[in-house]
């Protein structure tokens, strides 16, 4: 495995791997105001993947299958349902 | 090129001539495929380009050959490719796309006997047409013809030139004998000949649109990484290059693609003529017939026929309006032509009422001669 | 270059054209878009400018990415992107040049520029979207479309066989090639960034799910269940040497899966250039 080799794959529930920041500011905690992710619904296509795909089930399908915010606090900021949208409808709050 | 061979005669062959010309009008990048008779034009640019701060390379086909030719012009080459008959047919839907992006490049047909293998070591001018209507699709093409060795370097500056200020691909339509037989010719000095060079945008990034649509139709073109950050795409698109379904968007487009050449044909057309003041007759021809036809007339007028001949440097876009002026006294006109009739489909289509024309056509692989195109004047005076 | 975003989940909208239309032309659910998320947050975290960037593509679902890509963006014809990509980087060998392709883009119509493309060692990096089926045009069957799988071009069951893309690359020359899947994004994204980083011609073959037509005519299923059946059978490289063999049934592996080192095509143009003026400069 040289350098340059990317390493083994890092486990999906770590957001910080995804932006490879070294430093990691504490555990996402719901401050009960303002929403982990933001949903732009003019481009979601209601494509379910980041309902499916979210281990906390945090997300619910609305009339029309687009995902609304069902659980907020049960969010961990693990990336999963940003990082699979294909339209790039999803940002989180989590800064 | 050794400084030396500037402003002194010398013996070159058609071929290299046009390479001369391509460095001559600045080329930067050559892509091409191994073709008979086409090939030394790649061979010498092999040996020019790395000595003139160029890119050389051989692909693996034509068609990646033109495609190479065209990555390199949008990021901001001066770029060309040479090959024959079978490559040029190949390469026809990427020519398409470098008329769909406007992009600007040179394409050296040295054409062969067609259709298909046919004679490769043989002269013919039956791509005469695919160089107008080789690509799918409405367009407005330039093709040029040199017909001497001389003409091989000018030409090449011209379709350089061409390609740059109109932002289109220019064939140049040469032949077997011309690109192999050698002549004595002169290499201009640097500023001797026009060398136009592509207009570039004066506006800020966020303004550019590559495909700016203006009264010269002409957009000025930005390269890759100089912070315009446009997007060229072979789908109808607007002004923007973002693909259009809406028919305004594609009306313009095709507009555009037609009037920025047709509008300005007069920059584009060339035509010699010879001993036409009093003809009642005329030679029409294009490319290296026009050598025979030039000797004939000669030997005509020894016999005191009043006959004129006209050579087409330019043959795409057609000069309609050129000719039928200089029909205007003419009664009988023969064009001369090595296929089986192509050109003379145009002629006939813009000859006045009164001026008769004939095909004088050859395709069985040799040159037309002087005598031939005399035979076939007397024939037709009669 | 734009100040660093704190936040891995904005950085794609830094990187999308302000003047073209959202959402993107793509099926709901399709794999390119992830790719492209990809891609970006790749590009990001290797601070590259984005004026020297170019993203060239061919014709098909996965050639309509670069439109959408605030780079220097050429989308070609059908099958010659990388014969495109050629020509852009040995005109300007400083742009980062990355291909976007599809299997039947890069493998049918496109195959003796891949192959030659890969054998010339030229620093282009290839993003090939393999969904394993032509899904512009409609769902015909692919070089890569599974034996015994159902298109509209095999009615009856596909009895042609099939490319193994990786194997392709390593054998006509390419010196970096990996296989990522449109599931495991950190992985991609981190196959995508080595990829751009090594000198010379990199392939990352991207499993990608196609469940308008693929899926449907296959009985895969949609989006959600295309994606999980790739993460419950995909195997990174690193994993499998532990495993024993008949753990691997079924299963496809995924990360870098070859690497060599080789002098690269535009170097070795320039060296040569080097030295004729040197041979001249002594003359």
């Amino acid at each position: 495995m040289t350098e340059t080799d990317p390493k083994p794959p890092v486990s999906e529930g770590n957001e910080k791997a995804a932006r490879g920041d070294k430093a990691s500011p504490g555990k996402y905690v719901y401050d009960g105001r303002t929403p982990p992710i933001n949903i732009f619904l003019h481009w979601c296509k209601a494509c379910n993947i980041c309902i499916a795909f979210c281990p906390k089930k945090v997300l619910e399908p609305d009339r029309e299958g687009k995902p609304t915010l069902a659980h907020p606090e049960k969010c961990t900021q693990c990336a999963i349902c940003w990082l699979h949208c294909p339209d790039f409808a999803i940002t989180s709050n989590y800064k | 090129m050794k400084r030396s061979g500037i402003g002194k005669a010398r013996l070159l062959q058609g071929n290299e001539a046009c390479v001369r010309g391509a460095l001559y009008a600045g080329v930067e990048f050559f892509a091409g495929y191994p073709i008979t008779p086409s090939t030394e034009v790649a061979e010498a640019m092999a040996r020019e380009l790395p000595r003139n701060g160029g890119k050389f390379i051989q692909m693996e086909d034509e068609i990646a050959s033109i495609a190479a030719v065209i990555g390199a012009s949008n990021a901001g080459c001066k770029a060309m490719t040479a090959t024959s008959g079978p490559g040029y047919s190949l390469m026809q839907e990427n020519i398409g796309y470098a008329y769909m992006t406007e992009t600007p490049c040179v394409i050296i047909n040295v054409q062969r006997g067609g259709p298909s293998t046919g004679l490769p070591t043989k002269i013919a001018q039956s791509d005469t047409m695919q160089a107008r209507w080789g690509t799918h699709g409405d367009y407005t093409a330039i093709a040029v013809a040199p017909s001497t060795v001389k003409e091989c370097f000018e030409e090449t500056v011209r379709a350089f030139n061409l390609s740059e200020r109109f932002r289109t691909p220019v064939t140049v339509l040469s032949d077997e004998v011309l690109g192999h037989m050698r002549e004595m010719m002169v290499i201009p000095e640097k500023g001797e000949l026009e060398v136009t060079e592509r207009h570039k945008p004066d506006v800020p990034h966020e303004w550019y649109k590559h495909f700016e649509i203006s009264p010269s139709f002409v957009s000025p073109m930005a390269s890759f990484g100089e912070g315009y950050r446009y997007n060229v795409t072979g789908l109808t698109h607007d002004e923007d290059g973002f693909p259009t379904a809406n028919p305004i968007e594609i009306k313009n487009k095709m507009e555009k693609l037609r009037f920025k050449i047709e509008r300005f044909a007069d920059e584009i057309h060339k035509i010699r003529m010879d001993m036409m003041d009093d003809a009642h007759f005329t030679v029409v021809s294009y490319g290296s017939v026009s050598r025979a036809a030039r000797q004939a007339v000669t030997m005509a007028r020894e016999r005191r026929i009043k006959v004129g001949a006209i050579q087409l440097r330019t043959i795409w876009p057609f000069p309609d309006m050129k000719l039928r002026e200089m029909f205007a006294g003419v009664r009988k006109v023969i064009v001369a032509e090595l296929n089986m009739g192509q050109l003379v489909n145009e002629i006939k289509r813009v000859a006045p009422r009164h001026t008769e024309v004939f095909s004088l056509a050859r395709y069985d692989g040799e040159v037309m001669t002087p005598h031939q195109i005399l035979e076939k004047i007397r024939e037709v005076i009669k | 270059m734009m100040e660093k975003i704190a936040h891995g989940s904005d950085v794609t909208h830094h990187y999308l054209r302000p003047k073209k239309k959202f959402p993107n032309v793509w099926c709901a659910g399709c794999g390119n878009g992830i790719v492209m998320g990809a891609l970006i947050r790749s590009i990001d975290r290797l601070d590259l400018d984005k004026d020297n960037v170019a993203v060239v593509s061919g014709i098909g679902c996965s050639s309509r990415m670069p439109v959408y890509l605030d780079f220097n963006t050429l989308h070609t014809t059908h099958g010659r992107a990388l014969a495109f990509a050629t020509g852009v980087k040995i005109a300007k060998p400083n742009l980062t040049v990355i291909v976007i392709t599809g299997d039947g883009d890069a493998l049918a119509i496109g195959g003796n520029h891949f192959i030659h493309t890969c054998r010339r060692n030229i620093n282009i990096t290839t993003i090939l979207i393999d969904n394993r089926i032509y899904g512009m045009t409609g769902g015909q069957f692919a070089p890569t479309t599974p034996g015994g799988s159902f298109a509209t071009t095999a009615p009856y069951g596909n009895y042609e066989k099939q490319f193994d893309v990786v194997k392709l690359a390593i054998g006509a020359g390419a010196s970096y090639v990996a296989r990522g899947t449109v599931y495991h994004v950190q992985q991609l994204e981190k196959l995508i960034e080595a990829g751009i980083k090594k000198k010379g011609f990199s392939v990352v073959d991207v499993v990608s799910n196609c469940h308008t037509y693929y899926g449907r005519f296959n009985k895969e299923g949609d989006a959600v269940e295309m994606l999980s059946w790739m993460k419950k059978h995909a195997m990174p490289i690193e994993a499998v040497r532990k495993i024993p063999p008949e753990k691997m049934k079924g299963k496809f592996v995924t990360g870098l899966i070859h690497e060599h080192d080789a002098t690269e095509f535009t170097h070795e143009y320039q060296m040569m250039v080097d030295r004729l003026a040197q041979k001249e400069a002594e003359k």
